[in-house]
């Protein structure tokens, strides 16, 4: 019986070595791990795990042609889907999408389905990659803003119908959060992502870096004066939260973002580039986040003492498992139950440490966690040189602020259809700058879901 | 180069240069392995496509900058950043019969002129007091005698025009000239504004401050810029960078200022090192 085969361990840095360094964690299966990982698949008629991908992968499809040895078959498989395949299975959060719904899962693991659709991007890219199928121009532009996986898998989806489409990016380098929030560790830059978006390019989607809708052009100056039929804002959520405590302006105070940025996009830990960064001997992490893990585990790559601050209890941990357990194998410290009130500076302004509050956890709230509530009188100081805020985003105002006839909700995130339509004609949004901060494949499949949309628009004109 | 250590250039980007108005800035990054550098915007053709830049050289990323020959490129310009100054807003109604005095210090000048520029071509009477250490520091003297209508040089040392801090020199004009303004800006280092802040407060003169902070990214996605005005954190990048200098923590704003000083003298003596071996 296949699945009488445990699933296939994959093989990772060992935490002591990798805690000092920016390598990627996982090393990924090879061949023979692959094909016997594959081999565990039942192939089911009904596969409830194509159901959970929010972008439909051909799951069991592609899995049986690397169980056959067919890797570049199994590539053109996921490639009909997913243009970022190398990037989500390396950080989908398969637990709870494609793997969650396994059947083999109800009475032993599931089938490692990011793992194996990692080792099939990574095979493809070594050996040539997959030849791109375009339909022939339709003579239509489209005007994507942002290159996060939101705006590529939209461009992706558009350029295979015919049309022209361009990417607006406001940073000097493509990608968006896979390039400035994840860190190398979890997704090799050069490697993996820049790889994967010049896959995007061989579509023939042009990327103009460096033009801030909202600023160097507007929606408006895109649609009326550019020609673009339609424009989708996949521009998503990159203003950092604080918490709104004493002391949030010391020196040595960051946003996980700012944090992030220096080392990611900035490369900061590489001594042949410029940029500063400040981590110290000792670094607090206040959040519980997937970005959270990211700046704990930067800062005790950059050589601090990492201690992630928590107000609810470990269960309650909104980060992937996997990213909670690579961070206490590398010694990074858990403190649960605990809510800084106030950073507290020395004389010259700069942060020496967080005085926080015991929680403990009363009623169920909204979101149905229990929500945690401060122990009176448990005040305690934790002494330490960094604080970086990982409390959540939301998204930039500035698309919404000088485009008009684009709405947005109390959170600030733009209101759209589950189509990805906005409140303004011709304008169609999807990830994080509709949801609020989720994950990269929802952000994909909302790309989509719009690309669709708008191709029907584009008909209608 | 407009002193040994100030650097003017154009630079071509014509969408950037068809967007932008006063009050804004942009971001530069010299090379591949450079940082991103916020300067301002000191003046911008429409119909060139180009954007000119006046740099210090203050520290490693600047000197690069300055250390760029014409035809050259920087790897990276983006922008404008920032909300355009309070005025472009205004009606010609409001604008009309406004008086405005500008308080331009050192490297400062030169966010000043198209500021200067832009009311003096719709006729609102504009008076400029530029500072500087020494007379070789003074930038763009002919250029702002052409736009405005009252010119008023202060040295440190008297080697030119008045001899004195920019901050004496408006309270002359106020409190012994009889000058009447309606709106002062003052653009120059941190702590120039905070004691033309000061002054404006004290002949009851309404100010503007343009917020020279730390940046990444400059589109509001890092916090580095955060200020405190009026008791609220405020992203500059986003929100400014020109605030009510009433509202302005200076303190913290020049603390916030040092925090990479460590790094950056660090980078510094590489930097000279790296001249070194290369003669």
């Amino acid at each position: 019986m296949a699945n009488r085969i445990p699933r296939v361990p994959v093989r990772e840095q060992d935490p002591k070595v990798r805690a000092t360094n920016f390598e990627e964690v996982c090393y990924g299966y090879n061949v023979e791990e692959a094909q016997l990982e594959a081999s565990r698949c039942l192939n089911c008629k009904n596969p409830r795990c194509v159901a959970a991908c929010p972008v439909s992968v051909k799951i069991p499809q592609f899995i049986a042609q690397v169980a056959a040895g067919d890797f570049a078959g199994a590539a053109s498989v996921i490639a009909e889907d997913s243009s970022l395949p190398a990037i989500c299975g390396r950080v989908c959060p398969q637990e709870t999408q494609c793997e969650g719904s396994c059947i083999l899962g109800i009475k032993s693991e599931p089938v490692a389905i990011g793992k194996l659709e990692r080792f099939v991007a990574d095979w493809s890219r070594e050996n040539g990659g997959v030849k791109p199928v375009v339909a022939p121009a339709n003579g239509h532009k489209v005007a994507v803003i942002g290159s996060g996986p939101a705006g590529l898998a939209c461009a992706s989806d558009l350029a295979k119908l015919g049309y022209a489409v361009t990417i607006f990016e406001a940073l000097h380098r493509p990608g968006g959060v896979l390039e400035y929030g994840i860190p190398e560790f979890r997704l090799p830059k050069d490697k993996v992502v820049a790889a994967e978006i010049e896959s995007v390019k061989a579509l023939g989607v042009k990327i103009e870096t460096n033009v801030i809708a909202g600023r160097t052009v507007t929606i408006d100056s895109l649609l009326d004066e550019e020609g673009f039929a339609a424009v989708f804002v996949g521009s998503g959520a990159g203003l950092p939260k604080f918490m709104g405590i004493p002391g949030e302006n010391l020196n040595g105070v960051f946003s996980a973002n700012e944090f992030l940025t220096r080392n990611n996009l900035m490369k900061a830990y590489r001594d042949d580039y410029k940029t500063p960064i400040h981590a110290g001997k000792k670094v607090v992490v206040v959040g519980g986040g997937n970005v959270a893990m990211d700046a704990a585990r930067t800062a005790l790559r950059l050589g601090a003492g990492t201690t992630i601050v928590y107000r609810r209890t470990e269960t309650e941990l909104p980060a992937r498992r996997e990213e909670v357990h690579h961070a206490k194998e590398e010694g990074i410290e858990f403190a649960m139950l605990t809510n800084p009130v106030e950073i507290l500076g020395d004389e010259k302004g700069w942060v020496r440490a967080v005085k926080c509050i015991r929680m403990e956890l009363g009623e169920p709230d909204e979101s149905g966690r229990r929500s945690p509530v401060a122990v009176p009188g448990s005040e305690f100081e934790i002494e330490t040189e960094t604080v970086i805020m990982s409390l959540g985003t939301s998204p930039n105002p500035l698309i919404a602020r000088t485009t008009d006839g684009l709405e947005t909700n109390r959170r600030g995130c733009l209101v759209a259809d589950e189509n990805g339509a906005t409140t303004r004609k011709g304008v169609f949004a999807g990830g994080d700058a509709v949801t609020g901060a989720a994950t990269v494949i929802l952000a994909m499949g909302a790309g989509r879901k719009a690309a669709a949309a708008i191709h029907e628009y584009v008909q209608t004109l | 180069m407009l002193t040994p250590t100030i650097c003017r250039m154009k630079v071509e980007a014509p969408r950037l240069a068809s967007a932008a108005q006063p009050g804004q800035f942009l971001i530069i990054r010299a090379e591949e392995h450079g940082e991103r550098i916020p300067l301002t915007i000191s003046d911008y053709d429409k119909d060139a496509g180009t954007v000119t830049i006046v740099t210090q050289q203050i520290g490693a990323s600047t000197s690069e900058i300055c250390s760029y020959n014409e035809g050259d490129s920087f790897a990276d310009v983006v922008g404008p950043l920032g909300i355009p100054s309070d005025f472009t807003e205004m009606s010609a109604e409001d604008l009309s019969g406004k008086r405005y005095v500008f308080i331009a210090g050192g490297v400062g000048t030169a966010p000043v002129y198209p500021q200067v520029k832009w009311l003096h071509e719709r006729g609102v009477a504009v008076d400029v007091i530029i500072g500087a250490k020494t007379k070789d520091l003074v930038i763009y003297k002919e250029e702002m005698e052409a736009v405005c209508d009252n010119l008023y040089l202060c040295t440190d040392d008297g080697s030119a025009g008045f001899k004195g801090l920019v901050t004496a020199m408006l309270e002359k004009l106020v409190t012994e000239d009889g000058k009447v303004y309606d709106q002062a800006v003052a653009i120059g280092p941190m702590i120039m504004m905070k004691f033309a802040t000061l002054t404006c407060k004290k002949l009851d003169l309404p100010v503007i401050v343009s917020l020279n902070t730390l940046m990444v990214d400059g589109t509001g996605m890092c916090g580095a810029c955060r200020v405190t005005v009026a008791g609220k954190t405020r992203f500059a990048c986003v929100e400014g960078p020109e605030f009510n200098g009433y509202d302005v923590d200076f303190d913290e704003a020049m603390r916030r200022q040092g925090m990479y000083k460590a790094e950056e003298n660090e980078a510094m003596e590489d930097h000279k090192c790296r001249i070194g071996r290369g003669r």
